[in-house]
């Protein structure tokens, strides 16, 4: 065992900026993960600016230029009220974006914090958060945003809330598998013998090394998000007329869908690519993270 | 002498009514301040079991111990962690891996809220003789060796007056266990530490401690000194064997 | 005996990429019992796993020479070698617990190793693995092989891995730190085996192991490898009087009852040492 012929580093920023270039150096080192991410940061950009990459106004029916197919003034055609496909496309990776950042930002720490406690503490705590968790987990997404739908009424905020109240239990359920195996780990004991409360253990001992699967879990998991929320689009209960979410575009365009594909398949592509874009990134960090795969 | 660590009559069993297994049978010894003593046996013996004990890692034991005096009784406490501190086995398991040195040494400091971090991280790396640009490494970049003398550093940053010492050289190479064993015969020596070390190797014991207690299936079968031991003053059967193995 | 010895191995040379991580290695392993000895990182256990050529794809093994048998191994396919392995060259590893598998009974394991080197009955197969559990010194041998692995002690699973090794009859066994594991006592009977087994059925022994002291007591050569090289080769009784200061120092480096020092000799290592 050597030490490794490394420049040491100097400053406590340094050290953790040069491991983090090493695990972003092996994730786009895989060239599919390298598409996933350059398919993420496409969308991220796209909807970033998007007033400005889109050619027409979304919202903004032309009848007389309905169901036009793809053509040098419309790039994907419009559809049966005449708006630009392509448009309204660009505008929805906003929608896209805001339901999986949201849920993301809900089902992690939400799922991370529960999951932690539990596997740390065990017995009768651990009980009750796995058996909320199997409550939650009974319910298929769609049936219990259709609950949710009923009795609030639909809408894109209580189709994410659907969504993330669904979505918890898998990160929970990874994050206490991760903190069982390691709550008897000797550098945990250290910590404890030093005097640390629990809440100390948990927040800086355990938590961060929780963190890397939930985090692939949670890519992984956009790309069910994203499939979701245009599933609800496409029933009508998330998203509603004339926003442009990619799932309600599909409804929409289901009636035309033999003649003028490009409604349908437009909105469908781009499900396609982002999902496969998120499995990929979520695959590529799996290997990146992974402490055993480290050389 | 005044007594550093008297334990009476310990004893700890897992399970409960039909399924319960007694681990130590009353386990008793005392060590003076200053002093090193010995907890040698085999695996299943229950050496590391008393050191759980004395750490706070099991809570269940029945029976009497004192640290400096004061009673202890297995709850894990800001004080208890300033008395008594610990090394274990493992290098590899026993520095969090995605903390860098410095962290892993200022993390009791801030736990205690003690002041002047810095100065006190350097003052501890250079009793264990590590260089000081160690304290921006994570664990995996440096080697077993120096991970158990950066264990050796945490232990000592409370200054505490009892260390607890799991083999703690028993996965290193035989160089390196020299170099580590040189070390805390030299802090102990330094710093008036009292050790109680659990081994195996009844030549780490020999050359690290005064006292030693042999333990077997959960009993001390004898206490002697290091010197009777090794002018051939075993007196118990399976503590010849053992002596017998390790001068083979 | 003037016949050639069983393995012949000259300039053993293993790397990954760039440097080599073994170079220049050479011994010769008649039916004797040879130690190869050194710390972590010092090679030994990839000169154990190149013979059998059980290395990682990346890694490359050359050698001036690798005989074994008479028979080149160097050349030797992967079918050759898939041949060889178990039949005729055997390896035991340091801890039973990763080498069994855990959801087979040990009789199991056994059988299916009786059952690569002649087909057998079904009742003259547990008959063979009962012979090899008895000789092997297990007590009660029904029992044992109707166990699972986690069901044994450590000591008692690396002797089923000597029975299972033993069922085929192989000439040479590189044991790879088989008694690291165990216990002091355990220990003893296991090596006592090992001994059996070398006096009477002429089994040829490369025993792997970082414990200077017990090879010192139970091999009759001993090879001491630094840094992938091999820095001394003589008989085991000579190892108090060994020349090569890394030897030395090792053996002054161990802390000992009978002679107790107030500071151990801290190795110093050479850089001439690696470059030899």
């Amino acid at each position: 065992m050597t030490t490794s012929a490394l420049p040491a580093p100097v400053g406590v920023f340094q050290a953790w900026r040069a491991d983090a270039a090493a695990t972003a150096r092996k994730l786009l080192a895989n060239p599919l993960t390298a598409v996933g991410v350059a398919v993420i940061a496409l969308l991220v950009g796209v909807a970033l600016f998007a007033p400005w990459i889109a050619t027409h106004d979304p919202l903004r029916q032309q009848l007389d230029a309905a169901l036009q197919p793809p053509s040098g003034a419309h790039w994907f055609g419009t559809d049966e009220f005449g708006r630009d496909v392509f448009s309204r496309l660009v505008h929805g990776t906003r929608i896209t974006l805001f339901i999986v950042t949201l849920v993301t930002v809900v089902v992690g720490p939400l799922g991370m914090g529960i999951g932690v406690v539990s596997g740390y503490f065990g017995g009768r705590v651990d009980v009750l958060c796995m058996r909320v968790a199997d409550v939650f987990l009974s319910f298929p997404s769609l049936v219990l945003a259709l609950a949710f739908v009923a009795a609030l009424g639909p809408g894109l905020d209580h189709a994410v809330l659907a969504i993330a109240l669904t979505a918890w239990p898998p990160i929970a359920r990874l994050a206490r598998a991760e903190a069982m195996t390691l709550r008897n780990a000797d550098f945990i004991v250290a910590a404890q013998l030093q005097g640390a409360s629990h809440l100390r253990v948990l927040w800086r001992h355990l938590a961060p090394l929780c963190l890397p699967s939930v985090l692939v879990r949670l890519t992984m998991n956009m790309a069910s998000v994203v499939l979701t929320a245009a599933g609800l689009g496409f029933l009508g209960l998330g998203a509603q007329p004339p926003l442009p979410e990619w799932g309600s575009m599909i409804s929409e365009g289901r009636r035309y869908m033999l003649d003028s594909w490009w409604t349908v398949a437009a909105p469908g592509a781009a499900i396609l690519a982002v999902s496969m874009a998120f499995n990929l990134l979520g695959d590529g960090l799996n290997d990146a993270l992974d402490p055993r795969q480290s050389s | 002498m005044t007594v550093m660590l008297s334990v009476n009559d310990l004893r700890l069993a897992f399970g409960e009514g039909a399924e319960s297994r007694t681990v130590l049978h009353g386990v008793g010894f005392d060590v003076a301040r200053g002093q090193a003593f010995g907890l040698v046996g085999e695996s299943g013996s229950g050496k590391t079991t008393v050191l759980r004990c004395l750490a706070g890692q099991y809570r269940h034991w029945q029976g009497d111990v004192r640290i400096a005096g004061d009673v202890y009784r297995g709850a894990r406490s800001l004080a208890h962690a300033r008395r008594a501190q610990m090394v274990f086995q493992d290098p590899y398991g026993s520095l969090h891996p995605r903390h860098t040195v410095r962290t892993a040494l200022a993390e009791p400091l801030h736990v205690h809220g003690l002041d002047r971090v810095d100065e006190r991280i350097d003052e501890v790396l250079q009793q264990v003789g590590l260089p000081l640009h160690f304290r921006f490494r994570y664990p995996h970049q440096i080697s077993g060796g120096q991970r158990q003398r950066v264990a050796i550093a945490r232990a000592l940053i409370l200054r505490p007056q009892l260390l607890l010492l799991d083999e703690p050289t028993s996965a290193l190479d035989v160089s390196v266990q020299a170099e580590v064993l040189n070390l805390l015969a030299d802090l102990r020596q330094k710093h008036g530490l009292t050790y109680l070390l659990v081994s195996h190797d009844l030549g780490v014991v020999a050359h690290l401690c005064d006292r030693l207690a042999v333990m077997q299936q959960g009993r001390i079968v004898e206490t002697l000194s290091t010197d009777a031991l090794c002018e051939g003053g075993a007196q118990h059967a399976y503590t010849q064997a053992l002596v017998a193995a390790a001068e083979a | 005996m003037t016949a050639s010895p069983l393995l012949q191995v000259q300039g053993l040379q293993v790397a990954y990429g760039p440097t080599p991580i073994v170079h220049g290695v050479s011994f010769t392993l008649g039916r004797e019992k040879l130690a190869v000895v050194g710390e972590s990182g010092s090679g030994k256990t990839t000169v154990g796993r190149a013979l059998l050529k059980l290395l990682p794809r990346q890694a490359r093994i050359g050698a001036e020479r690798l005989q074994f048998d008479g028979m080149d191994l160097l050349q030797a396919g992967e079918r050759d070698m898939a041949a060889l392995r178990g039949r005729r060259l055997s390896m035991i590893m340091q801890d039973p617990k990763y080498s069994l598998n855990p959801v087979m009974s040990i009789g199991r394991q056994i059988a299916e190793a009786v059952q690569r080197a002649a087909k057998l009955s079904h009742a003259e197969c547990n008959e063979r693995v009962e012979t090899l559990l008895a000789r092997v010194h297990i007590r009660d041998p029904k029992r044992v092989a109707a166990q699972y692995p986690h069901e044994v002690s450590g000591g008692m699973g690396q002797r089923v891995m000597i029975a299972m090794m033993l069922a085929q009859r192989p000439q040479l066994l590189i044991a790879d730190e088989p008694t690291s594991a165990l216990d002091v006592s355990v220990r003893q009977e296991v090596l006592h085996l090992l001994d059996e087994l070398v006096a009477e059925q002429g089994l040829a022994l490369l025993f792997i192991s970082h414990d200077l002291n017990l090879v010192r007591h139970f091999c009759d050569r001993v090879l001491v490898m630094y840094a992938g090289r091999v820095v001394e080769t003589l008989a085991a009784a000579d190892l108090p009087r060994a020349e090569h200061p890394y030897t030395r120092g090792l053996m002054a480096a161990l802390p000992s009852l009978r002679q107790r020092r107030a500071v151990l000799p801290v190795l110093q290592r050479d850089a001439a040492w690696s470059a030899a």
